[in-house]
């Protein structure tokens, strides 16, 4: 199954995002990467990184993130790993989870979870 | 013209520097961004500091990629990553090397405005670090090229890097979170690029 990473300046917000998740996806294999080791806001190279190696599989790790340096620390931690399955999501990060983490759990694969996300970037909540 | 101790020496000044700074720092960060750049920077050059005693005999090289990896595991804004890849590459530039020239100096001063223009995808004139680090890497290339003592060079820098700095109260950012109030930032000098007049101005007061 294709594991997935949160990564939010705030711990508890990454935590929410995967706890929302299991409402609709219990058994998807998902970790968060938020917040400093201090407990402040901010996001860890070594945060992101941990979380995404527990979650690493030969399906591979999507990772999504809020804001910021979210998306520059993950952009670096993906450099660090060249080679392995990892990829960024460019998509809201809870309406982003949500769809990501279900179709996880239906056994779709790294690149059709990634064209999902992609949708969800062009997602209308009102019509 | 600088070698490993003396470089270790500027970092342990520039932590020095950013922790007096800090509430200044942060103060500037405050109407337009997260009230975060001081605080954030001075416990990331402060974890560098702790590791400092490690990398006493290192290369340059491995000095520079640990202060880039030490910034981007505990700074948490985006200075982090900005900074980090900065002195990650200038590691890269310096690998090896236990001494390094002012056109090294100067070549690791090129490698780290490529790899913030790169890491945060801006450039100059959108408010940010870069309008001071360019600047300031103009100047003392055209310093060292008129044949001026490093002294003078680095004088040079910081001049170009403090002007940059308050140019940034003219613009419009563009870039991260201080895109978000837009034309409220103007009058407001950027953060980042005051944080980097700081560094620069204890690289000149160290060599």
């Amino acid at each position: 199954m294709v594991g997935l990473v949160i990564v939010s300046h705030s711990e508890n917000l990454a935590k929410s995002v995967v706890e929302f998740t299991s409402m609709m996806a219990k058994e998807a294999v998902i970790a968060p990467a938020g917040g400093l080791e201090d407990g402040t806001f901010g996001t860890s190279f070594e945060r992101i990184q941990h979380a995404i190696e527990s979650v690493y599989s030969d399906d591979g790790v999507i990772v999504l993130m809020d804001l910021g340096s979210a998306v520059m620390t993950t952009e670096m931690v993906l450099e660090m790993m060249e080679g392995q399955k990892v990829a960024m999501a460019d998509c809201p990060l809870v309406e982003g989870a949500v769809i990501a983490s279900i179709s996880a759990v239906g056994g779709k694969s790294f690149e059709e979870i990634l064209q999902d996300l992609d949708k969800v970037r062009e997602m209308k909540k009102l019509q | 013209m600088a070698d490993s101790k003396l470089v270790m020496e500027v970092l342990k000044r520039i932590g020095e520097k950013i922790e007096e700074k800090k509430e200044y720092l942060t103060e500037l960060d405050q109407p337009i961004g997260d009230s975060d750049h001081g605080i954030n920077l001075a416990r990331g050059f402060g974890e560098v500091e702790k590791k400092l005693p490690t990398l006493e005999e290192k290369d340059l090289g491995t000095i520079m990629k640990t202060v880039g990896m030490t910034l981007v595991s505990t700074v948490g804004g985006a200075s982090g990553p900005l900074y980090g890849s900065a002195f990650m590459k200038i590691g890269m530039a310096w690998g090896g090397k236990m001494e390094i020239s002012m056109e090294e100096i100067l070549a690791g001063m090129d490698v780290a405005v490529e790899a913030v223009k790169q890491r945060g995808k801006s450039t100059v004139e959108e408010a940010t670090m870069l309008d001071a680090m360019v600047p300031a890497l103009n100047a003392m290339r055209t310093a060292a090229e008129e044949g001026l003592e490093k002294k003078e060079v680095l004088e040079a820098g910081c001049r170009a890097s403090w002007a940059g700095a308050e140019h940034t109260k003219d613009l419009v950012a563009t870039k991260g979170r201080a895109s978000y109030v837009g034309e409220r930032g103007l009058g407001h000098q950027d953060p980042g690029a005051t944080s980097f007049s700081f560094m620069l101005e204890m690289v000149k007061d160290s060599l």
